[in-house]
This record gives C-alpha cells, structure tokens and sequence, in this order.
C-alpha cells in the first residue's frame, strides 16, 4: 500500500508547547491531565447529574465566564472533555463535540446550522437514516435536501443555489465505499462560500483526516471503529471552535450528550486505536483479495482493490481502507446470498462495523427489506449483496469461513 | 441459535474475541451482558439451577474464565479478585507442614504472601535459583507439594527452562505453579508443556487497561481446578461482574497489545544498551541477557514488555530520574496502554527484607519500565531526557 498523506502525526492540543506525537501517543494521552485526582493513572468516572457551587459569586463568576467549569450534566461533564480533546487532537481539529449517538450528532449539526428556507446537497450513497432525517424531518422544518449522484461534482454544483448552506458526503460511503475527492468537494464549496460536512467513519482519523483538507465538519459514529468493541453508542463533530460553538449551544437545549460511563469506555477503547486499525485495514484488504479470486463472487466493492472506482483517490488520500468489505455473489437471489450469510461460523448476523467482533449483513434484509425494489435499485443495493464488517480476528480463520461458507 | 460456534482450532486471536463471548441468547446482544446480581432463582427448594449465588458463579465471571482457560490451553479457569487472591488460593492447596519451592526472582507480593502469611498457617518457603536445575533439586524436601516459578522473572528477567522443571517436578509427583503474568499467554502457554497451574495477575496486560484488578488461576487437569474452585468458593476473593467485563473486553486486544508491546520494548532496550547513562540492561531479548537463548526458544513471537536497567548513578539520582519522564508515569503496575517506570528498591520490591534484595539483585540505581502502547520515537525521547537530566 502506497500512502501520500500520512496523518499519522499530530499536534496535541492544550500542551504550552506544539509537540508533535505519534498518533498511538495521541490515543494513550491526549486529553488527559498528568496529574489526575487521587494520582490515578486512569480518568476517574465522574457520574455526577449536577455540580455544585462554593457560594453565590462563584455562580456569577462562572456566568461571567471568568471561571471555566461543569455546571449541570447535560452542558457536559469531565469524561466527555477528555474524550472530546482526544478526538480532536485525533482529527487534528481544533475542537470535538461528542454526541450520545452518531445520529444524534449529525442531526444535532443540521439542526444548529440549518433554518427554513436554506438547502443542503447531499450525495446520495449514504446511511438510509441520515438520508430519512433530511427527507422526512428536515423537510417539516422548511429545509430542502437534494440529492445527487456521488461524486458527481457538476450534479452538486447544478443543484446549488443562493439558498444553499452545506454540502454533505460520506468518505468511503456505505456500503459503496465510494471515496470522494475532498478536494474538489472543499473547492467546491470555497467558491460558493458554502460550508462542507464529511461523515468518515468508515475511514475513522487514522485512515483519513478530512480536516487537512480543509473540510469544515467532520462526523464520527464513535460507535464504531473509535469505541471499538460494540460496546457503546457514541457520535462526534471535530471542527473549529467557533463553528462548533452554536452546535454545542443547542446540543446543551436537545440533550443529545453522552454518559461518564459510556464516555469512559469510549476512551478505553481509543487506547488500543491505532492497533486495531491496522488489524482492521489488514484483514479488509485479505478479505476482499480473497473474495475477488473467489469464482462464486461476481463483485467486491473495497477501495483497496485496483477494480474498485474509487482505488485511485483512496491510494492518494488514505493510510488504509478499513474493515468493511462489500460483495456480491454470482449468479444468486436474495435468498441464496443470505443462506451464504446463515452459513459463516465466525462473523455474527448484525448491523454496525468498526468492532472487534466481525459482522456480516446483507443490505436488502437488515436495512432496505421495506423498501420498494425500484427505491433499492436507486440506491444500488443489489439483492445478492452481503456487506461484511471484519473484526480483528485472525485473517486466516475469517478467510476459511467464508470459504467454508460459499463453497457449501 | 447456536452459542458457541467457535472451536479450539481457531488461532489465539480469533478466540480472545469469540470464546466466552457466545451471542446473548435472550437479546442476541454481540456482548454479554453485565449481571450484577449477587443471587439467582432457583426452579425448586432443593433444586439448583446454573448459577445459584455470586461467590459460587456468576454469567459474567464465568464468560472470562472460559475466555482466559481457553487462552491458557487449561481445561478451566478461575477469577479472583486481585493476582495475590489467585496466588493465595493456589498456596491453600498445601496444608500444615509442607513445604513450596519458589524462584529467587519472584514478585514481592508472592514473597511477602509466602514468608509472612503462609508460614504462619505452618507452610514453609524455600527460595532457590532456578537457574541451576541442581539448587532447585537440592531445595525439594520430602515435604514439598508445589514448585512456584515466574515464567519470565521479576524484576531481572530471568526466563527459567520451564520443561527442565516440570520434568523435574513431575518425577518428584509435585505441583508446578507458574506466573505467567510478564510473559502472558500471547507470547506462552506453560499448561501446554506440563505445567499444572498458570498464575497471573490480570491487572497487567491481560486486562491491559490499568482500570481493573483481577487474577486468574488457569488449570490443565479437571481434578485439580475443582479443588481450587472449592478453596475459591469457601474463601470467597472473586472477581466483581464489572471487572470481569472489563477484563473480557481487554483479552479481545491482548494479542495486539502485548506483540506491539514487544516490538516497541525491545527497540528502547536496544537504545538503553547504548546510552551513555546506563550501565547494564536487562531484557530477554537483547543477546546479552544470560537466558536470550532460552527466551528465544520460549516465548512465541515477543520478550514482554518490562525492561530493567541500572542507571550510572546513586540512589538519589536514580530517584531523580523516575521522577523526570513526561510521557512514562511513576508507578508500580506493568503492562498497561500507559508507559510507567520506577525504582524496584524502593517500590515494587519494596516488601523484600533489605538482604533478599541484594541476594535477589536489586540495586538501588535499577529501574524498571513497563512499556505500554505509545510511539518508539516518543517514548525513548522522554527516557532519553530523563536520564540526561537526572544526572
């Protein structure tokens, strides 16, 4: 694999002095105090709903804004700055806002930058519920979404207008991973003095880090590969502090924030970050090769496939590809593919990615099954296609299973 | 639904992740959940179910140990609520009277349990150099039960030749215990070459987190793990479901962490043999340690990550020196995401009568880190400066 852009070293955000660190540095440390309470090396969980004041000018001081502090549980609370500081230094962005899922992040963005009248252009292969939120919710708030084919910049640029306030992609998309390139998207938007949303987390920090390209959003499901181990919701927006400001204000309004314990397992997770990942882009890359060599497969969709559209900007642009491998079986019906499905031993039959534990679904069942096969067609999902999420298990026993699986 | 569909035959990693781990059956949650519960229902007076009160089992204590027994190639394993809880356990095997051999090179916890809380229930301790397979033989009394050994030493780094002592052992009919804490079942499985009990502290890298306290006893045979489960459910020292949660979650990095671990400890001891304030280094995989070969032949993949070295200086500067790193925490513990270091005479040690120390051969200059997952070039920049400041 041969990487251009490294974002493998950062500035650490909050020491006197710019150091640069080693990204596995940055998810050990960033954002943690050296000298925490009790001298613990671990942050303490602090589940507190509320804090408390010394006296009544201490209310007013903090109101003034002369003395930074935690006030109530819904403006947030230490294990979320610590999280939130980490992620930043992550995506080499000034500042992070962690939500209590990655939908409630980008809705709390949308929400916070969007009011009637204003549209938004969005390119179409996407997660269904960010797409139903634009089309259903948004539109009840007199916000107009219109989609356009992906990576079609002339299609975005036609569907823009003076109304327009933010455009918004994926890179990769799910269950594409279609990479876009970002910058053409940040060009685009510059000339329009329209602001610009990227959801990576199927590329996650270590694989791409939008920010250099000067994208204004970043959105996390932190969910996935950033908790790592299916073990807690969470979602994030990196950016610049002052663009963040007005999404944090509303989250404080809407709720949408994160528990201590959940923020406390989401750092634990980052610890081991940068090791899962390169388990993650390994076994992606094994998967798909061996898929592609496979005669009952018809086609694999994995960007660090020569085959794949997108392999060209992916090389350039990202330090790997990720875990998420998505194929379809030669020759099948939705039925054959799911019994391919019913027969893994390993990968477990679910939704989600980016965990330790390898999943597997296929798209018409877990997320298009209500849909009309002229809206599946729209979208691309096949009726024989799987897309399968590789853990950090051995490749070699994800190999075998599969093999095992096709081959019945 | 299928529970366990993963089988021993698949490799380490595969099984960190999915052994123990089997979808929830009644919410097909992809993990187990955390049952606090400290008693269960049972169908009839008279009648126990599966689990009955915590001390005795628990769903999610019993997770991990499936999990770790798996990982150690034992036929069971049991969780307890700190290393020296296992380790107590194990002693409790012995009764009044009989007599353990333990490594010179022991943690000082281990010594302090064995001098000072087991002599008193009338078990004897002899330290001997396992190095020199006739000091160990010389050691066996007609009394001895139980062979205690690290499987790499603490704080020198000793590897001892296991097989050679379980041979030993097992033509003297007596029990090999192992701490397996430094070397962790990533990098060796002493259950597969004989031995009958593996120890670890899973505060260390097995949970890897710094956020939990456990230890486990991992066992080959059924007979013997169902009397050390009978010690551990009358005496009671069992791992808490959230611990055992958070242990689980950490064996599913284990291999990860402790191989990067590893890769990252060998190339700072490599560094330290080479600088100019140091004067000796001590890491199994540097050819210069006394048992490199042994070590090679050992461990699978790895030498650990815990690197001792006498520093060219005196007690104070070597106190200086602990305190001066940025990134390295002063504190005991090891085998964290967190680097840590610190001076064994005076902290890990620390419980060692003044002259086992010196037998043992811990100087006051010696330092010990634990490295953890951050960057080569950072680290050793922080250790560098360290040491260049401290003098």
């Amino acid at each position: 694999m041969k990487i251009k852009q490294s974002p493998n070293s950062t500035v650490v955000s909050g020491e006197p002095k710019s150091v640069r660190q080693g990204t596995s540095t940055i998810s050990v440390h960033a954002g943690e105090s050296r000298s925490k309470p009790s001298d613990a090396i671990t942050d303490s969980i602090v589940c507190s709903s509320t804090y408390t004041f010394q006296d009544t000018q201490s209310i007013i001081d903090f109101i003034e804004e002369k003395q930074p502090r935690e006030e109530y549980g819904r403006y947030g609370n230490p294990n979320e700055k610590v999280v939130e500081a980490k992620l930043a230094a992550l995506d080499g962005g000034e500042d992070a806002i962690v939500f209590s899922s990655g939908m409630a992040a980008i809705v709390g963005l949308l929400m916070a930058k969007l009011s009637a009248g204003d549209e938004i252009v969005f390119f179409d292969q996407c997660y269904h519920r960010s797409r139903e939120f634009c089309y259903k919710h948004l539109a009840r708030f007199g916000v107009v979404t219109h989609q356009v084919k992906t990576g079609d910049f002339a299609a975005m640029e036609a569907a823009m207008n003076d109304r327009t306030k933010l455009l918004v992609s994926e890179s990769p998309t799910n269950p594409h991973l279609t990479c876009i390139d970002l910058e053409q998207f940040v060009a685009l938007g510059k000339s329009h003095n329209v602001e610009t949303l990227i959801d990576a987390t199927l590329a996650t920090p270590f694989n791409l880090r939008p920010l250099d390209y000067e994208v204004d959003y970043v959105l996390h499901s932190a969910t996935k590969y950033l908790g790592g181990h299916n073990d807690l919701l969470a979602g994030s927006i990196t950016g610049s502090k002052p663009q963040l400001e007005s999404i944090r204000t509303l989250r404080g309004i809407m709720g949408g924030i994160n528990s201590p314990h959940n923020l406390y397992l989401l750092q634990r997770g980052l610890k081991t970050f940068e090791l899962r990942m390169q388990r993650h882009n390994e076994n992606g890359q094994a998967i798909a090769e061996f898929l592609e060599n496979h005669p009952r497969i018809e086609r694999v969709y994995y960007p660090g496939l020569a085959s794949h559209p997108s392999h060209e900007i992916a090389k350039r642009t990202m330090r790997g590809f990720g875990g998420l491998v998505t194929f379809l079986v030669r020759n099948a019906d939705w039925r054959q593919t799911a019994d391919v499905i019913d027969r893994v031993k390993i990968p477990r039959i679910g939704p989600s990615l980016g965990g330790v534990e390898s999943l597997i679904e296929q798209p018409l069942v877990m997320s298009y099954y209500q849909q009309t096969p002229e809206n599946r067609q729209k979208f691309g999902i096949d009726d024989n296609m799987i897309r399968m999420a590789c853990g950090i298990e051995n490749a070699d026993d994800l190999i075998e299973d599969l093999r095992q699986a096709l081959d019945q | 639904m299928a529970l366990n569909r993963i089988d021993d035959q698949m490799k380490f990693r595969t099984r960190a992740i999915h052994v123990g781990n089997a979808p929830d059956p009644q919410t097909g949650a992809v993990v187990q959940p955390i049952h606090p519960a400290t008693t269960f229902i049972q169908p009839g007076a008279g009648e126990w179910g599966k689990f009955d009160y915590s001390r005795s089992g628990n769903p999610t204590r019993s997770a991990v140990q499936e999990t770790l027994a798996s990982l150690e190639g034992g036929c069971g394993a049991l969780a307890f609520s700190s290393g020296m809880a296992a380790t107590h356990c194990a002693t409790m095997l012995l009764k009044s009277g009989e007599h353990i051999v333990a490594g010179q090179d022991i943690y000082g916890g281990s010594y302090r349990l064995f001098h000072k809380v087991c002599n008193q229930a009338g078990i004897e301790v002899t330290l001997a150099d396992l190095q020199d397979l006739n000091s160990l033989d010389a050691a066996i009394r007609p009394t001895t039960r139980m062979i205690w050994l690290e499987s790499i030493g603490n704080p020198r780094l000793t590897v001892p030749d296991l097989p050679a002592i379980i041979q030993l052992a097992q033509a003297r009919s007596l029990l090999v215990a192992v701490d397996n804490t430094f070397a962790s079942p990533a990098l060796l499985r002493p259950l597969e070459l004989g031995a009958d009990i593996v120890m670890h502290s899973a505060t260390k890298s097995l949970g890897g987190h710094s956020d939990c306290l456990a230890g486990v006893l991992a066992v080959r045979e059924k007979s013997l793990l169902d009397k050390l489960y009978f010690i551990q459910n009358a005496t009671g020292a069992v791992l808490s479901p959230f611990d055992a949660f958070l242990l689980g979650r950490g064996l599913k990095t284990l291999e990860l962490r402790v191989h990067e671990q590893c890769r990252t400890a060998l190339r700072i001891a490599q560094c330290l043999e080479s600088h100019p304030m140091v004067t000796r280094v001590l890491y199994p995989g540097l050819t210069s340690h006394p048992d490199h070969q042994r070590a090679t032949e050992l461990l699978n993949g790895g030498f650990g990550s815990i690197i001792t070295f006498e520093a060219k200086c005196d007690f104070e500067t070597t106190r200086r020196i602990v305190k001066s790193t940025k990134l390295f925490g002063l504190a005991v513990s090891l085998g964290a995401a967190e680097s840590l270091i610190e001076q064994p005479a005076t902290m890990s040690h620390a419980s060692y009568d003044a002259a086992a120390r010196v037998k043992a051969g811990i100087t006051d200059s010696l330092i010990r880190l634990s490295i953890g997952l951050e960057d080569f070039d950072d680290l050793s920049a922080d250790l560098d400066q360290a040491l260049r400041g401290g003098n």
